[in-house]
C-alpha cells in the first residue's frame, strides 16, 4: 500500500503504533481493579451470551413458517423467582467486591507520604510538603504510598490516574483525598475529568513515578528551599495568628501543638477529630464550631489567605504534631534506604503541652 | 370493521343519563369527570410538594450547619405581622371552604361573597409580606450587593445576639431561603388570587351553582394547600428560638 | 381455530375510512387549538423529530471534532458549546418527551378504552409548553450556546460563565412542566378512565409502563425546577446556596439535581420498555411471558430509581457508608431490567414469530440495552466506579441505554403504530435495512468509546492525547453509518403518507383495544365505549373474534 499513496501509508502507520486498548498498570490498586473489571466483563459476555442465545434459538425455532401456532403459556413463578435471585446473586457479589477496592482506594495507609494538589480553571498545581511547587506535573516515588490532599480554588475539577486506576474529585471548599502507590516508574497521564469550562480538555498533566533515589534527587533540586511548613510558619506570624495562639498560659486561643488528630470536645458536648478539613474550616469559619472553653473571637479569614496559603499553614499545624513528624520522617527515611533514619523528632513529642479539652485518640 | 367499536353488540350502558352542559364529551359521567379532576388536583399537589421539598431540604442542611446564624436571622422577623398574615391566611381558608359550601347548595351571591372575601384576605396577606419586605429592603437584609451582616456584629437592638462576623455572613443564607420560600408561596398566592378572579366571574355568570362544583372544590384544595405550605413556612422561618 | 385465520389481512381490500381524527376537521387552527390526544401526539411527533435533527447534526459535529485529537474543527469554547445543546436538545427536547408524549399520548386512552386523557386542554398546554421550552433553549443556543453542559454543575454554571445559562435553565424549566402535565394526565387517566371491564391487571404493559414513568415525571421534575430555580437565582441575585465561599453547598446541588436526573434516565428507558412489551408479544402472537412480574418490575424501577441517585457522587466526597447505601440500592434497581429482558426471551418460546421491522429494532434493543444494563453494573460497583466514571465508558453505556435502548424502543414504537396513527404501512424492506443499518453503525460507534473509557480518555475533552485516535475514528466513522439509518426513516416515513399500501384495522392481528378500531381512528376514539371481557394479549380470544366476524360478516 505504501507505494499507492506515502501520505496514507505514513499515516496508517503512526495511526497503529499510538493504538491502545488497555491503559498501562502501574499501581498497586490495578491489579485489582483490572481484576473486577475483567470479572464484569465476564459477568456481561455470559449475560450477553444467555440472552443473546435464548432469542437466536427462539426465533429460529418458532419462526412462523415451523411453527404457524403459537402455543399460548402463563409465566412461570419458579423461572422468574431463578432469574430475578441469580442476578441478585452475581450483582450482590460485584457490589461486596466493589465495596472492598473502594474503601482500599480511599482509605490510604497510616504512614502514607502526603502531597497537595490544588486543581483551578485550568491547571493542577502540585505542592510537596517539602517545598517542591509542580503545574500539570506530579513527581511520586513507586513503592511508597502517596495520600494526595485535593482541593479546587474554582469549580469542580477530579484528578484522573487512569495508570493507576484511581480519580477523586477536586470540590471547591473542602478536601478530599485518593491514594495510590506506583509500582512501575514511568510517565503517566493525568486528567481533569470533571468538565470545568472552556479549557477543560487542557487541564492535563503527566505523573512522573520514579525510582526512590532518582525521586530525592529530584526533591533536592526543585525544592523551592522552604517547605510548606517554613511557609505556614512565616505566614502565621504575618496573618498575626501567634497573637493568640502563642501557646501559653496567657493565650486567649488554643494551643496547636500536638493539636493535629487529636480529638476535640466542643462546646455543644459533641467531639471532633483536628484533621486537615477541621483545620482549614477553622481559619475560614471559626465561629462554627466552638471547642469547649473557648469563646468565639476568632475572625475569620474568608477571602484572605489562598488555598495554598491554608495548605502551608494546616502542614504547618501538623509540623507541631510529633507523630504527623515522625511518619513523615519515616517516609524520607524510607526513600533514602541507604542512610539509617534519624528519629530525633520523636523525642520531643510528649513534652508539648495537651490542649484543653482535647485528648489523644 | 370500519369504524366500529367492538363492543358495540354487548353495549350495557343506559343511553340516557341526562347530559348536563359541563360533562366534557369524552367522560362518561359526571361523577367520572368529578373523580378524575379532584384526583388530578391531588396528584397535582403531589408535585407542588416536591418543588417546595428542594428548598426544605436546603433549608433543613444550613439551618443544621448554622444554626445561630438562622436563630439572629429569624429573631429580626417581625412576628406580629408574622402572625398576623398566619391568621390571615387562615381565615382566607376559611371564606374558601364557605365558597365550597354556597357552590354545593347553590347560592350564586354567597358564593360570589366568599370568593370576593377571598381575593380580600389574598390580597391583605400580599400586602403586609410586602410591608415586611420592604423592612429587610431598608435594613439592607436582601441578599446580594446591598447585604449587610452589620446588624448581626454590632446589633443596634441590646436584645438581639451579636454574632461573630463569619457566622453573621451565613445570615445571608438564612435571607436567601426566607425569600426564596416566602417568595414562592407569594408566588403560589398571586396564581391564586388571579384564579380567583376567574372565578369569581365565572360565579357571576352562575357557572357554578348548578351542580358543577368541582372548578370551586378543586380551587378550594389549591387554596388550602398553599395555605398548608405557610403553615409549615411560619414557624420554620420566624419561630426559631424565639423564647430567650 | 386453525392457523389461517391469524395471518396479515389482505391489504388490497382494505380501504381509509371515510372520516377519521386526520379529516375531521381541517386548517391550521384545527391542529392549534386541538384537544384531541391523537392530534397533540401528532404535534408532538413533528416537534420532537425536528429538536431530533438538530440534536443529531450537534452529535454528527462532536464526532467530527473528535476525529482528530487537536481542537482543530471548532474552538474548545464552541465544542463545549456543542456537547451542552446535545445533551440538553436530546434529554430534555428529545428522550423525555419522545414516546410517552407522542406514542404514549396516542394510544393510552386507545388502550384503556377512554375517548381522550383527563385533561385534553393541559394536554394542549403541555404541548405549547413544550415548544416554549424548546424555543427558549433554541434562543440560548442562537444567542451564543451555554457551554455548562447538560448537568449544569455549579459553581460553573453559576459563577464562572458569561452564556445563556438562565435562557437555558428557563427553558428546561418549561419543558419540565410539560412532562410534569403529560405525567399527570396518564396518572389520572389510567386511574380513572377505564372502561367497563378493565381492571388493572387487563392492562397492555405499554399502560404499566407509562404510568411507572408518570410517577417519576410528577415526583422528580418538579425537584429539577426548584433546582434550575436556584441556579437562576444564584447567578442573578448571587444568593449563595451553592457557593462555598458563602457557606453554600455546591454538592448540595449535586443532590437535588440528580435526584431528579437518575429517576430521568427511566422517563427514558421505561416507556420504551412498555414498547417492547407490546411488540414482542405481537410478532411472537403469544401472551407476554409473566405479565405480573413485568407490570411490577415496571413500578419497582419506578420506586427504586428515587432511591439510587448517589452513585453519580461516589468520587464526590461523599460519605463511604452513605456510597455503600446507594450501591447496594442500584444493585437491586438493575434486578427487574434482567426480570424483563429474560421475561421478554421466554415470550418468544414456542412463539409463531415473524421479523416484521418493529420487531427487528425489538431485537436491537434486546442486544443494545443487555450491553447498556450489564455496563451499568460497572458503574454502580463502587471500586469500579472510581475509574471508570466521568469518562467515555459512561458515555458508552447511557448511549447504549439511552440511543441503543429507548431510540430502538421509539424507532419501533413508531413502526409498529405507524399503520394507526396514519392509516398506512410504511415500506418494509428499506424500513428493515434502516433498522439493520441503524444497529451496525450504533455498535460502531459506541462499543469504541467502552475502551476508549477503560483508558480513561475523559468525557467532554475537545482535545485528547493521540493514543486514544484509532478508537476515536472508528467511533466517527460507526457515527456516519448510523446517521444514515437515522435518515431513512425520516424520507420513508413522510413517503408512506401518500405512497403507503392501506393498513386497515389491524395489519398485525395484535389483540390491543386500539387494533380493534379503525386505522386512523375516529376523533372520539370508539363509537361505543368499548367493555374489556377478557385479558391482555388474548391471542385465542383475537382468533375467536375474527373467526366470528369471516363466518357473520364474510
Amino acid at each position: 500500500m505504501s507505494h499507492i499513496s506515502p501520505v496514507l501509508w505514513q499515516f496508517l502507520v503512526n495511526w497503529l503504533k499510538h493504538f491502545a486498548i488497555f491503559p498501562p498498570e502501574a499501581s498497586t490498586i490495578a491489579p485489582y481493579a483490572d481484576a473486577l473489571y475483567f470479572a464484569l466483563v465476564g459477568m456481561t459476555i455470559v449475560g450477553m451470551l444467555l440472552v443473546g442465545t435464548m432469542v437466536t434459538f427462539f426465533a429460529i425455532r418458532y419462526r412462523k413458517s415451523n411453527h404457524p401456532q403459537a402455543i399460548q403459556m402463563e409465566g412461570s413463578t419458579l423461572l422468574e423467582a431463578t432469574w430475578t435471585l441469580i442476578p441478585l446473586g452475581i450483582f450482590l457479589v460485584f457490589f461486596v467486591w466493589g465495596a472492598i477496592l473502594y474503601f482500599r482506594i480511599f482509605n490510604p495507609p497510616a504512614n502514607s507520604m502526603q502531597v497537595y494538589v490544588v486543581g483551578k480553571q485550568w491547571m493542577w498545581k502540585a505542592e510537596h510538603p517539602g517545598g517542591q511547587h509542580e503545574i500539570n506535573a506530579l513527581h511520586i516515588p513507586v513503592g511508597i504510598p502517596v495520600q494526595v490532599t485535593l482541593i479546587s480554588q474554582d469549580v469542580f475539577h477530579s484528578f484522573s490516574i487512569p495508570a493507576f486506576r484511581v480519580k477523586r474529585e477536586a470540590i471547591p471548599g473542602r478536601y478530599t483525598t485518593v491514594y495510590f502507590e506506583a509500582t512501575t516508574p514511568g510517565k503517566y497521564h493525568l486528567f481533569c475529568t470533571q468538565y470545568c469550562g472552556t479549557d477543560h480538555s487542557a487541564m492535563i498533566g503527566w505523573i512522573y513515578a520514579m525510582r526512590p533515589d532518582d525521586y530525592r534527587k529530584w526533591a533536592a533540586g526543585n525544592t523551592s528551599g522552604a517547605s510548606l511548613a517554613q511557609n505556614g510558619e512565616r505566614l502565621f506570624a504575618v496573618m498575626g495568628c501567634n497573637a493568640c495562639h502563642a501557646g501559653n498560659s496567657q493565650a486567649r486561643g488554643p494551643n496547636l501543638y500536638g493539636l493535629y488528630n487529636s480529638r476535640i470536645r466542643m462546646t455543644d458536648g459533641t467531639t471532633m477529630i483536628a484533621n486537615d478539613a477541621y483545620l482549614r474550616e477553622k481559619i475560614l469559619n471559626p465561629s462554627l464550631h466552638v471547642p469547649a472553653g473557648y469563646v468565639p473571637i476568632m475572625p475569620t479569614y474568608q477571602g484572605q489567605i489562598s488555598e495554598e496559603g491554608l495548605i502551608d499553614l494546616v502542614e504547618y499545624i501538623k509540623s507541631l504534631d510529633s507523630n504527623y513528624r515522625l511518619t513523615q520522617m519515616m517516609n524520607k527515611s524510607e526513600l533514602n534506604s541507604a542512610q539509617p533514619a534519624p528519629i530525633g523528632g520523636a523525642n520531643q513529642g510528649p513534652g508539648a503541652a495537651p490542649l484543653p479539652g482535647a485528648t489523644k485518640p | 370493521m370500519d369504524s366500529q367499536a367492538y363492543a358495540s353488540a354487548t353495549d350495557t350502558l343506559p343511553a340516557e343519563h341526562g347530559h348536563p352542559p359541563f360533562l366534557r364529551h369524552h367522560f362518561e359521567s359526571v361523577s367520572q369527570q368529578r373523580e378524575a379532576a379532584n384526583f388530578g388536583m391531588w396528584v397535582f399537589l403531589l408535585t407542588e410538594v416536591m418543588f417546595f421539598g428542594g428548598m426544605f431540604c436546603a433549608y433543613l442542611i444550613f439551618r443544621n450547619w448554622y444554626h445561630p446564624a438562622f436563630v439572629a436571622g429569624s429573631n429580626t422577623l417581625d412576628i406580629t405581622l408574622g402572625t398576623t398574615n398566619t391568621a390571615v391566611l387562615i381565615a382566607s381558608s376559611f371564606t374558601m371552604a364557605m365558597s365550597v359550601y354556597a357552590a354545593e347548595i347553590r347560592r350564586r351571591g354567597m358564593l360570589m361573597f366568599f370568593l370576593a372575601c377571598t381575593i380580600v384576605l389574598g390580597f391583605v396577606f400580599l400586602g403586609i409580606k410586602g410591608v415586611e419586605y420592604h423592612q429587610k429592603f431598608v435594613d439592607h437584609h436582601v441578599p446580594g450587593p446591598s447585604f449587610s451582616i452589620e446588624e448581626f456584629v454590632h446589633p443596634s437592638n441590646p436584645k438581639a445576639l451579636a454574632l461573630t462576623p463569619d457566622m453573621a455572613e451565613k445570615t445571608q443564607l438564612y435571607f436567601s431561603l426566607y425569600f426564596l420560600m416566602t417568595g414562592m408561596h407569594a408566588l403560589h398566592m398571586i396564581i391564586g388570587i388571579s384564579l380567583l378572579f376567574f372565578l369569581l366571574w365565572r360565579a357571576y355568570q352562575g357557572a357554578y351553582t348548578e351542580g358543577h362544583v368541582m372548578p370551586i372544590e378543586n380551587f378550594g384544595l389549591y387554596w388550602h394547600f398553599v395555605d398548608i405550605i405557610w403553615i409549615f413556612l411560619f414557624p420554620l422561618l420566624y419561630l426559631i428560638s424565639r423564647y430567650r | 381455530m386453525s392457523s389461517t385465520i391469524i395471518s396479515l389481512p389482505d391489504q388490497t381490500t382494505a380501504r381509509l375510512p371515510r372520516k377519521s381524527y386526520l379529516n375531521q376537521e381541517y386548517g391550521l387552527k384545527s391542529w392549534l387549538l386541538t384537544g384531541d390526544h391523537k392530534r397533540i401526539a401528532i404535534l408532538y411527533l413533528i416537534s420532537i423529530t425536528f429538536f431530533f435533527i438538530i440534536g443529531g447534526i450537534l452529535a454528527g459535529l462532536i464526532r467530527m471534532e473528535l476525529l482528530t485529537p487537536a481542537a482543530d474543527l471548532m474552538a474548545t469554547d464552541t465544542y463545549n458549546k456543542v456537547f451542552s445543546m446535545h445533551g440538553i436538545i436530546m434529554i430534555f427536547l428529545f428522550l423525555v418527551p419522545s414516546v410517552p408524549a407522542t406514542i404514549g399520548n396516542f394510544l393510552i386512552p386507545l388502550m384503556v378504552g377512554a375517548r381522550d386523557l383527563a385533561f385534553p386542554k393541559i394536554n394542549l398546554l403541555s404541548w405549547y409548553l413544550y415548544v416554549i421550552g424548546g424555543i427558549f433553549i433554541l434562543a440560548a443556543m442562537v444567542l451564543g450556546g451555554v457551554d455548562t453542559g447538560w448537568t449544569f454543575t455549579t459553581p460553573l454554571s453559576t459563577h464562572y460563565l458569561n452564556t445563556h445559562v438562565v435562557t437555558a435553565a428557563m427553558g428546561i424549566f418549561i419543558a419540565g412542566f410539560a412532562s410534569i402535565f403529560t405525567g399527570l394526565n396518564f396518572i389520572v387517566t389510567v386511574h380513572r378512565m377505564r372502561c367497563p371491564g378493565m381492571t388493572w391487571f387487563r392492562l397492555p404493559l405499554f399502560v404499566w409502563g407509562h404510568y411507572a414513568t408518570s410517577i417519576i415525571m410528577i415526583l422528580g421534575t418538579p425537584v429539577l425546577a426548584i433546582t434550575l430555580v436556584l441556579v437562576a437565582m444564584e447567578r442573578l441575585f448571587d444568593i449563595g446556596v451553592f457557593d462555598p465561599t458563602k457557606g453554600g453547598d455546591p454538592l448540595l446541588f449535586q443532590h437535588l439535581f440528580w435526584f431528579y436526573s437518575h429517576p430521568a434516565v427511566y422517563i427514558m428507558i421505561l416507556p420504551g420498555m412498555a414498547v417492547i412489551s407490546e411488540v414482542i408479544s405481537t410478532f411472537s402472537r403469544k401472551r407476554v411471558f409473566g405479565y405480573t412480574a413485568v407490570a411490577f418490575s415496571s413500578v419497582a424501577i419506578a420506586v427504586f430509581g428515587f432511591l439510587v441517585w448517589e452513585h453519580h457522587m461516589f468520587i464526590m466526597g461523599v460519605s463511604q457508608y452513605s456510597a455503600l447505601v446507594f450501591s447496594l440500592l442500584t444493585m437491586l434497581v438493575a434486578v427487574p431490567s434482567a426480570i424483563k429482558i429474560f421475561n421478554w426471551a421466554m415470550t418468544m418460546y414456542q412463539g409463531s414469530i415473524t421479523f416484521e421491522t418493529p420487531m427487528l429494532y425489538a431485537f436491537g434493543f434486546f442486544g443494545l440495552f443487555t450491553i447498556g444494563g450489564l455496563t451499568g453494573v460497572f458503574l454502580a460497583t463502587m471500586g469500579m466506579d472510581i475509574h471508570l466514571t466521568e469518562t467515555y465508558f459512561v458515555v458508552a453505556h447511557f448511549h447504549f441505554v439511552m440511543v441503543g435502548g429507548m431510540l430502538m424502543a421509539y424507532l419501533a414504537g413508531i413502526h409498529f403504530w405507524w399503520p394507526k396513527m396514519t392509516g398506512r404501512m410504511y415500506p418494509e424492506a428499506i424500513s428493515k435495512l434502516a433498522a439493520v443499518v441503524t444497529f451496525i453503525g450504533f455498535i460502531v460507534t459506541f462499543f469504541p468509546q467502552f475502551l476508549l473509557g477503560y483508558l480513561g480518555m475523559p468525557r467532554r475533552y475537545a482535545a485528547y492525547p493521540a493514543d486514544f485516535q484509532v478508537l476515536n475514528v472508528f467511533s466517527t466513522a460507526g457515527a456516519s453509518i448510523l446517521g444514515i439509518g437515522y435518515l431513512l426513516p425520516l424520507f420513508y416515513l413522510p413517503w408512506s403518507l401518500i405512497y403507503g399500501k392501506i393498513a386497515g384495522d389491524n395489519p398485525w392481528q395484535a389483540t390491543g383495544l386500539e387494533w380493534q378500531i379503525q386505522s386512523p381512528p375516529l376523533t372520539e376514539n370508539f363509537v361505543e365505549i368499548p367493555i374489556m371481557d377478557h385479558e391482555a394479549y388474548d391471542y385465542e380470544w383475537l382468533a375467536n373474534k375474527t373467526q366470528h366476524e369471516v363466518q357473520t360478516v364474510g
